[in-house]
């Protein structure tokens, strides 16, 4: 299975390997460089790298590169599949997976990593169980260990490992039980130059943050669980009973964590929230062109469209972009030739005020003008709105006897939203 | 940072200074060998400990240790330099707190170590300071000297054995926790000397109390497997023994031992194969896909192809056939009836087992165990029911892009083989401008596949909003694919040509390249409707300037110069005046095009193509030389040229097939889907081959598990015999037949009967267990079922169904009479069944056309032998005897059986009495073997003779070997005895007395036959265990007046019974019977033995052995051999003893052959070799 892994950061320097079976020389992953050359952009490199020895299985995620290096046949999934929990654990661990805080804690990383494979296969990877075997760094934690010396590791031996539910460690205490479930709608289309919805469907999540002491059961139902078409869930979700009953049954892990996600059937037609009407043309002499882009509210159910970003990746010889917006700001990176335009809230009862945003691009003197137009990319995000219309009918919580606070939120935001031109 | 850091702190450069010159020496040595060479590690190290020589030096050194934290900013290379110089320093203060008494700075400093190794910085010389630790009480060192440990033992394994007693007495800790650490730290220190000690703690560990440690125990097995192969043996008992295990925590983490330690020993898994479908869902995520890929190809050997139908029915003309079954003859009939015996498919219980549990797994948050199930179900699951992955593989491409990058290959090469199951999701694959270059050319090949008549206008359109895309290299992909659509889809070829025609205006020239690349390709399709689009290309020349397009065009141009004839030597004018600018391949075709045209229009080119070929006789490229001498000598008539120049014009203007733009995920399906080797196309290693389907089920009942009796559950074998008591009393409603056929069918979802595969075996088999079955009712049996099994609704729905096929079974025994009419019956409803093709039938209109169909049937002698004894079990039910009946059916599935009936009249009585007959017998009871007409021995069963008739004073006594197993005692061998009475009075009283026998052998005597009158003869059967020799049988047959001296000597041959191996098997066990085993001989083939069939009944009669299936011919889809040299496999195991003899006739050019025979016994395989060879060679 999993040999060797190396962490290299987005310029190239590696910066963390680790061997769980003879050591690997990190001259192996010159043949990633390599690929990574040829592959310009960081998304291009193919994720498996064969050598003549080895094969390396890379992700690319939060700008490092995790390269793993197998020796024999095993499921490519498998490994990166992996590789993101190794990156998802250290994110839970210290807040953001970044090349600095990995390096700020080398060893919790190197004992996390050590913890996760045995031998190149996963031997502890439900975070619950890491944290007890390996404490979080927390502020506080970080000054006491500076003044008596001990360290992260946890001192009592984990019993999680153990109980007949593996994600989930016996004993957890609140004072304050509660429950929150955030179902989270992301609304993935594409438009064509018309406005018309070549394709659309909506996806989502519902994320869980749940502190319940004991051995809480919770059983979850919805109003319309039929709107639901194809659902994954976290392991803890008794699959049985989704499918005879139509509801989520399971015993929660300790703290944050995804209990589901699904998509709606495509039978239902997607609400589109907004209308975008966009005119972006390049002349052929003068070396100019012009953009006009309106965005106005459309089937929001009566809530604000919120957060609206506008995100065009211009054609290369665009050199510098002066516009007129009648509402947010827009920022023109020459380097990156990425125009984003702020918009902010988007105003439905003003109707005749949309926000526009307007005026001239200048262009490469002599080149060519553009082929195609670019397209446009929008973000977008509604509160207290799931615009599929699913709704959560209740929760109910058995094996404990306290009565715990328990809280529902909705909201829907653009996932992959694509305007053609 | 650390106070003890920040006390350590000094500015790093300073230190770097002082210390750059000795350290460069030393620095690039260490360089050279940061890690890896552990010869030269040691060395090191013995500089770096001698205090006195390095103390002067200390003061310094703090800097350094302290340094390493802050250094970080600095680039790689710089830092590793720093590292190195200041390296035996630092080391040395590392060395003196790791030396004090208190925890917090060994601690510190053991953090710091930890650190450096991750950076990939040699620790190597702290090695004997660090592992002092290895005992330490404080368990947040003790587990970073572990980390060390692991790391560096292997460099110095001298002292990485000081620690090894702590792991040692970890091992015995009360705690499970400690007990696993130090078996995980143990067997992660690859150092040799200790596998001894690793393999006694991975023993202890497998039985250990805690699963958590007898996990661990699995995790070391493949560590210790890797360090010495050749602890493999006792390995694979250590895996036996985890197999067993019942909890989920062990059960991911023992198959993968499993895949890396012995894959192939897929015996192993047999028992546990049940119990690790039920468990899989509750198995972590890991496990789960590592269980699910071994199983997929576990069941790959396991179970009977589920599609295997879809061949058949698409043959088409069996439906006309039964449609006029009524009027049919009787021989189409009996022909029809073993069609019908073929055809039906029922799935083995175990084989859905597998695909209901591995269902919910679609589910999984993991990406990894989506997409093992569903590449279980692509390899495994019948088509109808492969659709329930899409949706799932379509909800993948939701996730990372590495993860969308796997699925989606999957995908294309899905598409291909069942295009129809993720068309509904056609719009998923559309491309975003976001999507990286390598998902969008992979989402490309997905809609290509996909494309057909009906969508293909919407993707098209798709197609055409891509070629406007900034990505070239997309753009380009993006051409190929609308190629690839136009020469599939016959209907829109010309609305593809025609768009890719306005690209050749494009502004870019790699637009334009790829669509003259493209469009050539389409062209030669079709080229006489499109000679306005060549003139177009040809205008194109003057601006193109990439070399491929500029070929492509050229080579139109030659191509299809009939059809542009004023333009072609226009292009040809063109081209010589730059061909010495041109790139290689453009001068190739320029001289082409010269040959074709000057070929075609002589008057206009000849001149261009003198110039033309002398320009290329001196180009640099000698393939260019070489081209135009060899075109000039074939062209250009001279007094020298040969015949060849008559034909220049039949060379070079032959027409050319269009190529065919296939998807380069074709086929690619024989690697197991998911796989690594899959995703590269090429064999990783390591990758265990997905085998092919058996042409017959192996036996079922190996998975067959007994449980414990301390458990309250009956065993599945006890609960079976009580689900057939019911059915076994309701017999006489009559029903049977017809539910059976409904219920089994609701299952499997096929026409099935309960005569197929290894349904009825099974049936057959706990049809007769019932005999001696208690009393309990059904209803009690099912909670215990629940129980047990946890299986709950699903499973009771599934047991129902199997005791309804059972049911029938059960019935058929019961009694003699009914069982005929009621074969007769199953005859009748195999034939309905086949006939209507619906799922639905009644059960009234079975009772009724089965009266009309009495009479019918009644004349079908054949079949009703055939039926007959199929479905009467026998009367003890034994192991051996299971086996036979499954050994039975893959027999009658051999389609050397099949062309007995028509082709050949005289072979088939001998074939079928070499093979099938015997077989046969051999399932049916006591009775009918006491009446001699259903097993009249025909042509080939030699007859010997034991006592004459005048020796005898009349009484005839002859015998011959039955082959069929001797039922009171299964290792004996069944002799049949024939007495004839020629006198005119009655013989009584013959029987047996003093039997003299060698030592060992026994004799078990026929029962007296009291009277035979005159005149008469009567058939009895003896069983004789010969000990597996050759030796004879003396005994003294008795009549009332007389004894007679008799022995029997058995051909070595009859000291056999068959038994039953697929092919993987046969070589598997011929692979250990090597050596002193194997006897091989050549032969001359005899001038009768031509065919295949001539020489399977030879050695089949000559010896009681089974062919192995899947041997040589076309039924054959494994690796097919050369069909100049095909191989003949039998098997068989003697019978006292039970050793295997495996027979292998190798044909070689026209008569040889090559015989092996491989046999523990070295006498009996001397003997076989000699009589197979006489048989052979006659």
């Amino acid at each position: 299975m999993i040999h060797s892994l190396f962490l290299i950061n987005n310029v190239g320097d590696l910066f963390l390997e680790k061997h769980w079976k003879s050591v690997i020389s990190r001259s192996v992953c010159d043949y990633f460089f390599e690929a990574r050359e040829k592959a310009g952009e960081p998304d291009n490199v193919p994720p498996v790298i064969r050598t003549p020895h080895h094969y390396l299985i890379n992700i690319y995620r939060d700008k490092i590169f995790f390269v793993s290096v197998i020796q024999t046949e095993v499921p490519p999934l498998f490994v990166i599949e992996f590789l993101h929990r190794v990156a998802e654990t250290f994110q839970d661990y210290f807040g953001e997976c970044s090349e600095t805080t990995i390096k700020e804690n080398m060893v919790i990383v190197y004992e996390l990593l050590e913890e996760m494979l045995d031998n190149g296969f996963p031997l502890a990877t439900e975070s619950n169980i890491l944290k007890e075997l390996i404490r979080p760094p927390n502020i506080l934690r970080t000054m006491v260990n500076t003044i008596t010396g001990s360290s992260n590791v946890g001192e009592t031996l984990p019993t999680g490992q153990l109980s007949t539910i593996p994600w989930r460690r016996a004993g957890v205490k609140y004072t304050n039980n509660e429950a929150y479930f955030d179902v989270v709608e992301e609304i993935d289309a594409i438009l064509d130059k018309s406005g018309t919805t070549v394709f659309a469907e909506i996806q989502g999540v519902i994320d869980a943050c749940v502190k319940l002491s004991g051995m809480p059961d919770l059983t979850l139902s919805f109003m319309n669980p039929r709107l639901l078409d194809d659902v994954s869930f976290h392991p803890c979700v008794r699959y049985k009973r989704w499918e005879s009953e139509r509801v989520i049954s399971f015993i929660p892990p300790d703290g944050n964590f995804q209990l589901m996600s699904y998509h709606i059937s495509a039978q239902n037609l997607v609400a589109i929230p907004v209308y975008v009407k966009q005119n972006i043309s390049f002349f052929e002499s003068g070396s100019s062109g012009r953009l006009d882009i309106t965005v106005s509210p459309k089937q929001t159910m009566g809530k604000v469209v919120e957060c609206v970003v506008v995100t065009i990746h211009m054609p290369k010889v665009v050199l510098s972009a002066s516009l007129n917006a009648t509402q947010g700001t827009y920022k023109y990176d020459p380097l990156t030739k990425i125009l984003v335009w702020d918009i902010g809230k988007l105003n439905p009862q003003n109707t005749q005020k949309q926000p526009n945003l307007k005026g001239s691009l200048s262009l490469q003197s002599g080149a060519p003008k553009p082929e195609e137009n670019p397209s446009l990319n929008i973000d977008l995000k509604i509160q207290q709105l799931a615009i599929s219309g699913l709704k959560v009918n209740r929760l109910d919580m058995y094996g404990e006897k306290y009565k715990p606070f328990k809280g529902v939120k909705y909201v829907t935001k653009a996932g992959k939203f694509q305007v053609r031109t | 940072m650390t106070t003890m850091q920040k006390l350590l702190q000094l500015p790093v450069n300073a230190v770097n200074i002082v210390k750059s010159v000795q350290g460069v020496a030393q620095g690039q040595e260490e360089a050279l060998s940061p890690v890896l060479t552990p010869d030269s590690g040691p060395q090191n190290w013995y500089n770096a400990v001698q205090p006195e020589e390095l103390r002067h030096l200390r003061s310094s050194s703090f800097g350094g240790g302290g340094g390493g934290e802050g250094s970080d900013d600095r680039p790689a290379q710089e830092e590793g330099l720093t590292s190195i110089q200041s390296q035996p320093l630092r080391h040395d203060d590392l060395k003196e707190m790791l030396d004090s008494n208190k925890d917090s700075l060994k601690l510190e400093a053991m953090k710091r170590i930890v650190a450096m190794i991750a950076r990939g910085k040699n620790a190597s010389d702290l090695f004997p300071a660090v592992v002092k630790n290895v005992a330490c009480k404080n368990i947040e060192v003790k587990k970073l000297v572990y980390v060390y440990l692991v790391r560096y033992a292997e460099e110095q394994q001298d002292l990485a054995l000081l620690s090894i007693s702590t792991f040692q007495r970890g091992l015995k800790d009360p705690n499970q926790l400690i007990r696993a650490s130090a078996l995980r730290v143990l067997s992660s220190i690859r150092v040799t000397i200790i596998v001894p000690i690793m393999m006694l703690a991975i023993k202890e560990a497998a039985s250990d109390m805690s699963p958590y440690v007898r996990k661990t125990a699995a995790h070391a097995i493949p560590k210790l497997h890797s360090l010495d192969p050749d602890q493999k043996d006792q390995l694979i008992e250590v895996i036996e023994k985890l197999l067993a295990d019942k909890t989920t925590l062990v059960a991911g983490s023992v198959v993968m031992a499993f895949e890396e330690v012995c894959p192939d020993r897929i015996d192993l898994i047999h028992k546990n194969y049940r119990k690790l479908c039920n468990l899989l869902i509750d198995v972590e995520e890991w496990g789960q896909v590592v269980i699910i890929n071994m199983l997929t190809r576990y069941a790959r050997t396991q179970f009977l192809n589920p599609n295997i139908n879809e061949s058949l029915l698409e043959e088409g003309s069996e439906k006309a056939f039964y449609a006029s079954d009524d009027e049919e003859d009787e021989d189409k009939k009996a022909e029809a009836a073993a069609l019908a015996k073929r055809k039906p498919y029922v799935m083995d219980p175990d084989h859905r087992l597998l695909l209901r549990n591995t269902k919910p797994l679609l589910q999984s948050r993991n990406a990894a165990v989506v997409m093992a199930v569903a590449q279980l179900y692509f390899h495994l699951a019948p088509k109808a029911e492969v659709g329930v992955i899409a949706k799932a593989l379509v909800r993948l491409m939701r996730s990372h892009s590495e993860v969308q990058y796997v699925v989606l290959q999957n995908v294309a090469t899905m598409t291909i083989k069942r295009r129809g199951m993720f068309e509904p999701y056609l719009k998923s694959f559309y491309i975003r401008s976001t999507d990286p270059t390598q998902i969008k050319i992979l989402k490309l090949e997905v809609l290509t596949n996909l494309a057909n008549e009906t969508n293909i206008s919407t993707i098209l359109r798709e197609f055409q909003t891509y070629i406007k895309s900034m990505d070239k290299d997309f753009v380009a992909a993006s051409i190929q694919a609308i190629g690839r659509c136009a020469t599939n889809i016959g209907e829109v070829r010309d609305t593809c040509l025609n768009g890719l025609v306005q690209l050749l205006s494009n502004r870019d020239e790699l637009v334009v390249a790829e669509s003259v690349v493209v469009i050539k390709k389409l062209l030669q399709m079709q080229p006489e409707q499109h000679s306005d689009i060549i003139k177009h290309m040809a205008k194109l020349i003057d601006n193109i300037q990439v070399p491929m397009a500029r070929a492509s065009i050229l080579w139109l141009i030659g191509e299809y110069c009939e059809h542009v004839p004023k333009i072609a030597p226009d292009v040809l004018r063109k081209m010589a005046k730059t061909f010495t600018n041109e790139e290689d391949i453009v001068k190739l075709q320029i001289i082409n095009l010269a040959a074709k045209l000057y070929l075609t229009n002589s008057k206009q080119t000849k001149l261009l193509t003198q110039y033309v070929l002398n320009l290329a006789k001196y180009d640099q490229n000698y393939d260019i030389r070489d081209r135009a001498r060899f075109i000039r000598q074939l062209i250009v008539p001279t007094d020298k040229s040969g015949a060849l120049s008559k034909y220049a014009k039949k060379l070079f203007l032959a027409l050319k097939p269009a190529p065919v733009l296939e998807s380069p995920f074709k086929d690619r399906d024989h690697f197991q889907l998911g796989s690594l080797s899959h995703l590269l196309n090429a064999k990783a290693s390591g990758y265990q081959e997905l085998p092919d389907w058996p042409e017959s089920a192996p036996d079922p009942s190996v998975r067959n598990v007994e449980i414990p009796e301390w458990s309250k559950c009956t065993s599945r074998k006890d609960r079976k015999e009580k689900k057939v008591e019911k059915p076994f009393y309701s017999d006489s409603e009559g029903e049977s037949g017809p539910t059976e056929s409904a219920d089994s069918e609701s299952d499997s979802g096929s026409g099935s009967e309960s005569a197929s595969g290894s349904e009825e075996s099974r049936s057959a088999r706990s049809g007769s267990e019932s005999e001696d079955s208690g009393e309990e009712s059904e209803s009690e049996e099912e909670e215990e079922d629940e129980e047990d099994q946890k299986k709950k609704k699903k499973r009771l729905e599934k047991t129902k169904a199997r005791k309804a096929v059972e049911e029938s079974a059960e019935s058929e025994q019961s009694s003699g009479a009914e069982d005929r009419k009621r074969s007769r019956k199953m005859v009748k409803n195999q034939k309905s069944v086949s006939e209507s093709d619906s799922e639905s039938e009644s059960s009234e209109s079975e009772e009724e056309s089965e009266e009309e169909s009495e009479e019918e049937s009644e004349s079908d002698t054949d079949i009703r032998k055939k039926k007959a004894p199929v479905s009467k079990p026998p009367p003890k039910p034994s192991k051996k005897e299971s086996k036979k009946e499954n050994k039975e059916m893959s027999l009658l599935d051999l389609d050397d059986f099949e062309p007995a009936p028509a082709s050949a009249p005289v072979t088939p009585v001998n074939f079928l009495s070499s093979s099938l007959v015997s077989d046969l017998e051999g399932l049916s009871l006591t009775d009918t073997i006491l009446a001699p007409t259903t097993i009249a021995p025909s042509g080939s069963i030699k007859m010997y003779e034991l006592l004459h008739r005048i020796t005898g004073e009349g009484l005839a006594v002859e015998y011959c070997f039955s082959r069929q197993p001797f039922s009171p005692d299964p290792n004996m061998v069944a002799v049949q005895i024939q007495f004839t009475n020629n006198t005119n009075a009655e013989t009584k009283n013959l029987h047996i007395e003093e039997p003299r026998l060698q030592s060992g052998m026994r004799i078990r005597e026929f029962s007296e036959i009291e009277v035979l009158a005159a005149n008469e003869s009567v058939t009895v059967v003896m069983g004789i265990d010969f000990c597996d020799s050759t030796q004879a049988a003396n005994f003294q047959l008795c009549t009332h007046t007389r004894k007679f001296y008799v022995s029997i000597q058995p051909p070595v041959g009859e000291l056999m019974t068959p038994a039953f191996l697929t092919e993987n098997d046969f070589k598997k066990e011929q692979g250990k019977l090597m050596g002193m085993n194997e006897i091989s001989e050549k032969l001359t083939l005899g001038d009768k033995c031509v065919n295949e069939h001539v020489i399977v009944e030879r050695v089949t009669a000559t010896a009681n052995l089974s062919r192995v299936p899947c041997g040589s011919d076309k039924e054959c889809s494994s690796p097919p051999p050369p069909p100049s040299a095909p191989v003949y496999r039998f098997a068989g195991k003697t019978v006292s003893s039970g050793s295997l003899v495996l027979v292998t006739v190798a044909m070689k050019d026209s008569a040889g052959a090559q015989l092996t025979v491989n046999c523990e016994k070295m006498v009996i395989g001397t003997m076989l070799v000699k009589d197979i060879l006489q048989a052979l060679s006659q």
